[in-house]
């Protein structure tokens, strides 16, 4: 635990490569999560800073998802799961039972792993949220965020013309584009993307990524990704985990570059994980 | 095993292993030789099945007919000469209809003999004639060919299900009358007609009046209870218990249940309802509505298991998808899960309901096989059912109930492969592939 203390130290400091003032949007502090009896996560303390990327790597299991989960309270779906700690979303604290974890998720939209467009068409897709929210009454409205959304996620070109067709009989990279959109919908403040590349080719991959860069100026993206080099692309902000721990967080060249614990030099070095 | 790290080049195939490959091709040949004749054994039984119930039975639907002239005598038909249908339709039509007959045979005398002559034509035949005369009030005063049915020994005779050529004491007919009927038949009066009567009557104790018309409306109105109560009660049990009911061991053993309730013979819910809704309940008995009930409870296993497996086939990532752009969890399942489940519980409703159809223990017990001759027109009138007057029919003495029996069977089995054949079409129009 040692090393987490030590983390702490970049807090609230700019970020050297963005002229954006560097305001937390998401402050975790000692989150565990529990599988029934078996702990995933320890002790996790982790800033999110607002208007930036911050991508949590890590190897298989190491509690990366878990961590992202919280943060949206999908976790609360898995059955006999059990979240511990405070996080808390510009200043409120989101754990807790008396918040309204529709409105949470409102404001932290997420993306996952594999494309998970609804068996509806493509503007359904875009529409439903601010439907379920009331964000829109009028057809104009909805078309509007339709357009909107759809061009954000550099979608709207190719579904244009079809956006009466079913969602999932586009090509994988732009049903992730697709739900990408859906999330950015609603006007969120938070996305999570959950390995959002990983069930896609390199040119869908690099289309994806070039679009988180650019949903950046908007939105906080914490990002999960296996490999490596996306982390060091697209992320501003780094945090390694392993078995459970967040070994190191902080700014994505330092950790690639300098990291200060053996753990992640080795990860990242690629002698384990 | 074989070194195969050789550099050496050598045949694939020593002869050790090609005697191990020929008896692998060997294995593979006998194997699919198996299935083969597995399958054309089953076919063969139900090719055997079908071909007997349509030999059987498709002559229940043709009827013997016999042309007699009847005349509308107004003395005696409307000796008082109102014109009124109600009075008309009280006169004696069956003297009529007798002596129609009887005149066309002057010589046959004497009350046995006469008795005889009677059974050649239907005891139906006067109300046939009655009815011929309401529809055509300017017949009076006429003499009219009219067709009634021939009796039923005839119609089987007529069929040649009677044979002609044993001994008179073997047979239902005597010789005196196969010679009336001979007469008649040589002179145009007898002829093969559609059996409009099997499908537009319920049952009767004559052969030639009997009907299916009864027991497809009961079997409508028993599956129509049943489908109300189990497909809603059904698709909410399947719904909370995949979706919401937290996984412990409560739900555990509520699932164990309904599994075994699937397995519990079908004449247990009767006794179930004999015993609940009759006894207890004291609803009527022999009705549709506790049928329907009976039959909604046997069929509610197969509906919740078949429920629960399309909604397990929903991918979870759809859920994940709702709930992550904030919908509720019951957002979630009305408007992104039920709708993909639907189809596949509707087939499951569907060949629960197939079943249903096809049940008849449960229903003996509460009484629906009683010999019901009106066709029922509510939920709560005595009524029978489909696979009950089958097996009605094939426990009856008389010849002509064997037709009707096979051809009841057929009208069955071209409800259920109708219902089949609706939910495989079901399935194959919104399969859905992941």
């Amino acid at each position: 635990m040692a090393n987490l203390a030590e983390t702490q130290t970049t807090e609230g400091v700019p970020v050297a490569n963005d002229d954006i003032p560097q305001a937390i949007r998401i402050a975790a502090e000692r989150v565990s999560v529990f599988y029934g009896e078996k702990q995933a996560l320890f002790d996790v303390d982790l800033d999110i800073a607002s208007h930036s990327v911050t991508s949590l790597i890590g190897p298989s299991g190491c509690g990366k998802s878990t961590f992202l989960r919280c943060l949206n309270r999908m976790n609360d779906t898995i059955e006999g799961c059990r979240v511990a700690g405070n996080i808390k979303l510009d200043g409120v604290e989101i754990l807790s039972d008396a918040l309204d974890v529709v409105q949470l998720r409102a404001r932290v939209g997420m993306v996952f792993q594999k494309p998970n467009p609804f068996p509806k068409s493509i503007a359904d897709n875009i529409t439903y949220a601010p439907r379920i929210h009331g964000l829109a009454t009028t057809k104009a409205d909805f078309d509007a965020i339709v357009e909107r959304s759809l061009r954000r996620a550099g979608l709207w070109d190719e579904v244009k013309d079809r956006l009466d067709e079913p969602g999932t009989g586009l090509s994988g990279g732009q049903q992730q584009r697709l739900c990408i959109a859906r999330a950015i919908a609603v006007q969120p403040e938070v996305i999570l993307m959950d390995e959002p590349c990983s069930a896609l080719d390199p040119i869908a991959t690099a289309r994806i990524e070039e679009l988180i860069d650019e949903l950046r100026q908007e939105y906080t993206i914490v990002i999960v990704t296996h490999s490596m080099q996306q982390a060091a692309r697209v992320s501003q902000k780094t945090a390694f985990f392993h078995l459970g721990i967040l070994v190191e967080e902080g700014e994505t060249e330092q950790i690639f570059t300098a990291p200060r614990d053996e753990r992640t030099q080795d990860y990242i070095t690629g002698r384990f994980g | 095993m074989t070194d195969i790290a050789t550099t050496v080049p050598r045949p694939l195939a020593d002869a050790d292993s090609a005697a191990r490959i020929e008896r692998r091709y060997r294995q593979e040949r006998r194997f699919r030789r198996i299935g083969l004749a597995a399958i054309c054994v089953a076919l063969g039984m139900l090719a055997i099945m079908l071909i007997t119930i349509v030999s059987n039975g498709y002559t229940a639907f043709i009827a013997t007919e016999v042309a007699i002239d009847v005349t509308f005598d107004p003395a005696e038909v409307d000796p008082d000469g109102t014109g009124d249908p109600a009075v008309i339709g009280r006169a004696n039509f069956q003297g009529l209809t007798r002596n129609a007959l009887r005149a066309y045979f002057p010589d046959v005398s004497g009350r046995t003999d006469r008795r005889d002559l009677n059974k050649l034509i239907s005891v139906g035949a006067p109300s046939t004639v009655r009815a011929a005369l309401l529809e055509n009030l300017d017949w009076m005063g006429t003499t009219q060919t009219i067709w009634v049915k021939a009796g039923a020994d005839f119609d089987s005779f007529n069929k040649g299900q009677i044979p002609r050529d044993v001994p008179e004491s073997d047979r239902r007919v005597n010789d005196n009358q196969v010679s009336w009927f001979d007469q008649l038949a040589a002179n145009g009066r007898v002829e093969k007609r559609f059996n409009g009567t099997f499908f537009s009557s319920a049952d009767s104790r004559e052969p030639e009046q009997a009907g299916i018309r009864g027991a497809v409306v009961g079997s409508f109105f028993t599956l129509i209870v049943t489908l109300l109560l189990a497909f809603p009660v059904g698709v909410m049990a399947a719904v909370y218990l995949e979706e919401f009911a937290p996984k412990n061991r409560w739900t555990d053993l509520i699932e164990v249940n309904i599994n075994n309730l699937a397995a519990v013979p079908s004449i247990v819910f009767g006794l179930l309802g004999l015993a609940v809704l009759l006894n207890l309940f004291g609803l009527p008995r022999s009705a549709p509505l506790v049928g329907g009930i009976v039959l909604a409870l046997m069929t509610l296993p197969t509906i919740i298991i078949a429920g629960r497996a399309s909604l397990k086939a929903v991918p979870p990532s759809i859920r994940e998808a709702a709930l992550g752009m904030g919908a509720s969890p019951l957002q979630t399942v009305t408007h992104h899960v039920l709708p993909l489940a639907l189809p596949g519980m509707l087939t499951g409703t569907i060949i629960g309901m197939a079943q249903a159809l096809g049940e008849t223990a449960p229903l003996l017990m509460i009484g629906m096989v009683a010999f019901i001759v009106d066709v029922p027109g509510s939920f709560t009138d005595p009524a029978t059912v489909l696979p009950v007057q089958i097996f009605l029919w094939a426990d009856a003495p008389e010849r002509g109930f064997v037709e009707k029996t096979s051809a009841a069977i057929m009208v069955l089995l071209a409800f259920l492969i109708t219902m089949n054949l609706l939910a495989v079409l079901l399935r194959k129009r919104f399969e859905r592939r992941w």
